[in-house]
């Protein structure tokens, strides 16, 4: 007969972190960018149909890395909670938030239950406001934290490397053309190969998912895919383009992770 | 322990209708579905009357008159009978006003949702189902003098044309052929534009016939509004192109409604057809 091991709570929140920061990880980086007239948001993606980036509400977007049925259905989730609330209420009613705090409360329940395995995603809920002060960008992380974020963010992949990269070239109020060319070149970096320089690679307009929230626009829904054809005429010529590399590219977007890839000891201990 | 997250009824995947969402989640939020009590409540209730639509090439126009009544009374003189539905499309309804208003929020939503899900926009034909879906559940109402009669018009990107759908009470759709009007005006309206309705009216052309039209509903039925010269309160008119769908401006309509009237002081009965 086998002893049921005895696992400290420290010990099984470490490993339920480490088990979705590892498949979170797997994925591609989604970068947001603040510019005069919005937020930018972009990712490599050469999937036209399957998207990382979306709509929510009037000025409300959604992005998210990880898996993709999960992040699928916090979208879905969503957009119901904010066409009720539009409904129920009225349009000026639906706030980024309130959004934020939804997916915040139902991240974190699902982290902290047994039952369940955490979500291997990481989300942005961003609002564009009248001004660029009240632009407004928030982090979900996997077990339901919310951060602020200002200027600039990353989620999911190679984040610190392409964060390094936009730490360096961001600058504020910049146009859209100028926000699109620091966020496609901050995807195009990749981890350091063995302490060196990180690597640098010239994305493929057509891999590219990009879309803004523009308070620009005339329209009361401020969220705007930007189509290849626009990205290829805005970005001009940066050289050879590469696409990405073939191992990382069957992972993304959906099956972000393998089963086989986990080693058994990062499994979840099951309960009881 | 599970309080705080959103419920399964978000989580859940299968349906792009709002409306569905909302019939299973907080089903007292969907307009229609309202216990009413025995009796006639269409006398306390304000009703909204006359809507016209016409095609021409290249597109269609929507247009309703301002007046809501109640009995004998003029419940509200710039009331908005005619909506965007979404950018390709637009919806008047007439009947009982507050569930009209509602009905249109619920369609546009719908609507919106729709996209929103799936990434992708409802076929024209989709969205005129998914309206007789909406008022089907209506009927009980309509018995008790809460009926809602929504004219649906749209450009449709595959046909390339500007396209018009009917209503009756139990949800029946139909597709109407260049001109429709529904309301308590109607049926002046639609003998106006059988007289004035041509298949190759300009644009500018087709919001004059249907001024007109309301006009000629406004003169016979107390009910349909006519323009408000000392107010300047003219129709509301929507057109949907290639290019979309746009309200016209107030001023664009007060001209139209000027030369339209200063017509009419000439012959009151507005422009004379020919008889062969």
């Amino acid at each position: 007969m086998s002893m049921p091991f005895y696992v400290s709570p420290e010990q099984l929140m470490k490993d339920r972190a480490d088990f979705a920061r590892k498949g979170i990880a797997r994925g591609r980086s989604v970068v947001a960018v603040q510019y005069a007239d919005g937020v930018l948001f972009a990712s490599e993606n050469p999937s036209q149909a399957l998207h990382k980036v979306s709509e929510l509400y009037d000025r409300i977007a959604f992005a998210a890395v990880g898996r993709y049925n999960e992040f699928e259905n916090l979208r879905i989730a969503g957009v119901r909670l904010a066409d009720m609330r539009g409904y129920a209420y009225d349009r000026r009613d639906v706030t980024g938030r309130g959004l934020a705090n939804a997916y915040a409360q139902t991240l974190g329940t699902i982290f902290s239950s047994g039952g369940e395995k955490p979500y291997e995603v990481e989300i942005f809920v961003a609002e564009v406001g009248d001004s660029a002060a009240e632009d407004q960008i928030y982090r979900l992380t996997y077990q339901g934290q919310v951060t602020d974020e200002h200027q600039y963010a990353v989620m999911g992949g190679a984040d610190e490397v392409v964060a390094a990269y936009l730490h360096e070239h961001y600058t504020e109020n910049a146009d859209l053309s100028t926000a699109l060319h620091v966020a496609v070149a901050a995807l195009g970096r990749g981890p350091e190969d063995n302490g060196g320089a990180p690597s640098e690679r010239v994305i493929p307009a057509g891999d590219l998912e990009v879309a803004v929230l523009d308070r620009t626009r005339t329209q009361p829904r401020k969220f705007l895919r930007l189509m290849p054809t626009r990205l290829e005429a805005m970005l001009g010529d940066r050289g050879p383009t590469t696409a990405a590399p073939a191992e990382s590219a069957k992972s993304a977007p959906e099956p972000e992770i393998d089963p086989s890839d986990i080693p058994a000891d990062s499994d979840p201990p099951t309960p009881g | 322990m599970d309080d705080s997250r959103l419920p399964a009824s978000f989580m859940t995947p299968g349906t792009s209708s709002f409306a569905d969402f909302l019939a299973g989640h907080s089903p007292d939020l969907l307009p229609l579905r309202r216990a009413v009590p025995q009796g006639h409540a269409g006398d306390v209730a304000p009703h909204g009357t006359t809507i016209v639509a016409a095609t021409f090439p290249g597109g269609v126009v929507m247009a309703g008159d301002r007046r809501a009544t109640m009995g004998n009374i003029i419940a509200q003189r710039t009331f908005e009978k005619v909506f965007p539905a979404d950018e390709y499309s637009c919806v008047g309804i007439a009947g009982s006003a507050g569930l009209s208003v509602e009905l249109v929020r619920l369609f546009q939503t719908e609507l919106e949702h729709y996209e929103k899900i799936e990434g992708t926009t409802l076929s024209i034909d989709g969205k005129a189902n998914r309206l007789a879906g909406l008022i089907r559940g209506n009927l009980a109402m309509a018995m008790q003098g809460l009926a809602v009669v929504p004219l649906f018009a749209g450009y449709d990107l595959v046909s390339g044309q500007g396209r018009i759908f009917s209503y009756d009470v139990t949800g029946g759709r139909y597709e109407e052929k260049a001109f429709h009007s529904v309301g308590s005006g109607s049926l002046f309206a639609r003998g106006s534009l059988k007289k004035l309705y041509r298949d190759d009216l300009s644009e500018s052309d087709c919001v004059t016939a249907l001024v007109q039209a309301l006009y000629d509903a406004a003169d016979d039925d107390s009910a349909t509004g006519g323009p408000d010269l000392t107010r300047r309160i003219f129709p509301v008119v929507q057109v949907v192109t290639a290019q979309g769908g746009r309200r016209l401006a107030d001023d664009e309509v007060a001209e139209i409604a000027d030369s339209v009237i200063a017509g009419r002081m000439n012959r009151p009965d507005g422009p004379a057809a020919a008889l062969t």
